[in-house]
């Protein structure tokens, strides 16, 4: 339109012809669709429950069941089951097993079994006991590191990069966690210019994924759509997922407004497995089944069979002689 | 979660805990939160808190007058500005709303705040404004099989009866909330056509009902069908005139919730502490809990006028007198064990 005189573009501008025709404007905001959120076609849940929510369990569980629950799991259609840790059983006695675990359990292929490697000795065990995926812990807080896992949060990138390195050159995936995204037990309030410094290491350092987890569930939408909006800044959005605790109940109107925001991987728990150890007697990871009927419901696909999942939950939940946190598993089976 | 897990001195991290981040996060009104292009979140939230009839109604145990009233009270101090206080339906069908003359003239009515009542039909009406009501409710259902077995008549014939309260109210100048059940599906009919909502929501609303509470009896809906009813029903009755009832017997309340706010919904019924099991569903959870709500409304930059921390008394009180657990997370986090 190089030689179109100004008048002429005016007159054929947006702006003039919703002036012109008011009516114009509905029409077209209705072809945009905005009546109707848009979500991911597909969203990819990464089942937590065999790690995060054992560690968290009071129990120590059998490596009988947890390999019974692993290849439950194994069966319903989810992606990934995060299957272990390799983390020294002196500081994390229920997973002393993980070798065993990661041994025994049945690989379903298409199914992919991370490993937490807090460092190089235990990416060490991990790839000898056969793992070919592994995950790394960051913090966004500099206390919280401290606390949990006795270093900074500098010091504890080093020992990442180490791992990453080595990871790299076996060709193993790793998967960055920031915790204390929305909140820290003892920091309080977590800029989220903090949030996405860290998660920008971790993705740069080569973490092809980063899961912002609200470790203490106490974001709200308000809270995890700041937090987003940096750290997408930094991270393409297709390399984010989201750990949502539901301490406080917000866990999925939490997710609900990640994916608006274009986040299309998920955490969660089978059962809402595993506590908060920061609020006694509360509760931790947000559960499989609940964030599966909410994604069938608005129209996103899984892969999941939730009926399946609802039996691993049950399996697990009879196992540790405890209620499950899922309310859809409290739910069903009883409704007329 | 990181991989080494110590313990933390948990009586630091108490009650305070929760507030801290509410305090935080709303600091700035989250506007694109609404994510919708041409919609913001509303500024302010009205809550209509229906523990004291909804929630009792739906508990096992039957609840002393004085406890009612003291609830009703301790609400009242919270900032909530309507209370759905009992319902003047037959005792014979309802025994714990049996002293509904007793509660609507014990308690204390706090200026500013309103005390919605149940009105199944004219005597229950007449009944109510005696005791000294000022507001009252009626209660439509989406579903015919649904209107049948809990009202004993069709949808129409119910909607009759409600005409004959409805004028009744105008002469008398009491305001008339309308409400619908099964909005996003039904025990007995499975799905409800989001028309058929919005059919009987337009005839609440042209008879005369100020607001049309949209009740999610069973807890089934999700965004993408709360989404679908919201879109049918906004087309036939003023948004500012709509408020949503959600329950929390799939998780799905607050998730539900928050969509109805991207849609321009500004009422949201809750009871405290979630009281009110669910009638379809042995064990499971009913009512959405106000703590919960407050918290996520705050947390977005949403001004309810409830101080969350007295919400939570009252929610503790009723709790210890049920000798039940709460059922809403806010409080079970903050609480110190």
């Amino acid at each position: 339109m190089g030689n179109v005189p100004t008048a002429v573009k005016h007159c054929l501008s947006y702006e003039q012809l919703i002036q012109d025709y008011p009516w114009l404007k509905r029409l077209l905001l209705e072809e945009k669709n905005i009546t109707g959120h848009e979500y991911p076609e597909f969203v990819r849940i990464v089942e937590v429950g065999p790690r995060d929510g054992l560690q968290n369990e009071k129990e120590i569980v059998p490596t009988g069941v947890k390999i019974q629950l692993i290849d439950m799991l194994s069966g319903t259609g989810l992606p990934v089951i995060e299957a272990t840790s390799f983390v020294s059983s002196k500081w994390v006695p229920q997973m002393a097993d993980h070798t065993d675990v990661l041994r025994g359990i049945h690989r379903e292929p298409h199914v992919r079994y991370p490993v937490l490697t807090p460092n190089l000795q235990g990416f060490h065990d991990a790839v000898a006991a056969g793992a070919t995926e592994v995950a790394v812990f960051g913090s966004a807080s500099e206390t919280f590191s401290k606390k949990n896992i006795n270093c900074s949060i500098d010091e504890s990138m080093l020992r990442f990069e180490e791992v990453i390195k080595a990871a790299k050159e076996r060709q193993i995936p790793v998967r960055g966690y920031v915790s204390c995204a929305l909140g820290c037990p003892y920091e309080g309030h977590i800029e989220p210019s903090k949030v996405s410094e860290v998660a920008k290491r971790l993705y740069e350092m080569g973490c092809y994924e980063i899961s912002l987890g609200d470790t203490i569930g106490v974001g709200t939408p308000g809270s995890m759509f700041k937090m987003l909006q940096s750290v997408m800044a930094e991270v393409p959005t297709n390399a984010l997922a989201v750990h949502c605790h539901d301490t406080y109940g917000q866990a999925l109107p939490n997710i609900l407004i990640a994916l608006q925001m274009g986040v299309c991987v998920v955490d969660s728990a089978v059962a809402g497995l595993g506590g908060c150890p920061y609020a006694q007697g509360s509760s931790g990871n947000v559960s499989t089944e609940d964030v599966l009927y909410m994604l069938h419901g608005v129209g996103v696909e899984t892969g999941v069979n939730l009926a399946k999942v609802l039996e691993a939950g049950d399996f697990i939940c009879e196992a540790l002689g405890r209620q499950t946190n899922s309310r859809v598993a409290r739910a069903r089976g009883r409704t007329l | 979660m990181a991989a080494v897990v110590r313990l933390v001195n948990r009586s630091a991290l108490g009650s305070a805990m929760g507030q801290r981040y509410v305090a935080f996060s709303s600091a700035a009104k989250v506007n694109a939160a609404g994510l919708r292009a041409g919609r913001t979140l509303p500024d302010k939230v009205k809550i209509v808190e229906v523990g004291p009839r909804d929630g009792l109604q739906n508990e096992k145990t039957i609840v002393p007058t004085e406890t009612k009233i003291h609830l009703i009270d301790m609400l009242s101090a919270s900032g909530l500005s309507v209370i759905e206080a009992t319902s003047f339906v037959s005792p014979k069908w309802v025994p714990q709303m049996a002293d509904q003359v007793e509660v609507m003239k014990g308690i204390d009515r706090k200026p500013g705040v309103s005390y919605p009542v149940l009105t199944p039909n004219l005597k229950g009406f007449q009944a109510a404004v005696k005791a000294g009501a000022s507001e009252v409710a009626i209660f439509g259902a989406a579903s015919e099989l649904f209107s049948k077995k809990n009202i004993n008549c069709s949808v129409e014939e119910s909607l009759q009866r409600f005409d004959e309260v409805v004028r009744m109210a105008k002469e008398a100048g009491v305001r008339v909330r309308g409400y619908v059940s099964c909005v996003l599906g039904c025990p007995y009919e499975g799905n409800v056509a989001p028309e058929k909502v919005a059919h009987v929501a337009k005839r609440l609303y042209s008879m005369g009902c100020y607001e049309i509470s949209l009740g999610d009896t069973t807890g089934v809906g999700t965004p993408g069908s709360m989404s679908d009813m919201l879109e049918a029903v906004s087309r036939e009755v003023p948004v500012n005139a709509l408020a949503v009832h959600c329950h929390d017997t799939y998780g799905q309340a607050l998730a539900n919730i928050l969509v109805a706010l991207q849609m321009g919904i500004s009422v949201i019924d809750s009871s405290v502490a979630g009281l009110g099991g669910c009638p379809y569903a042995s064990g499971a959870s009913g009512n959405v809990a106000t703590e919960d709500v407050v918290y996520m409304l705050h947390g977005l930059g949403i001004q309810t006028g409830v101080d969350l921390s007295k919400l939570m008394d009252a929610g503790a009180f009723i709790c210890r007198t049920l000798n039940r657990r709460t059922s809403s997370k806010v409080a079970q986090a903050t609480c110190k064990l």
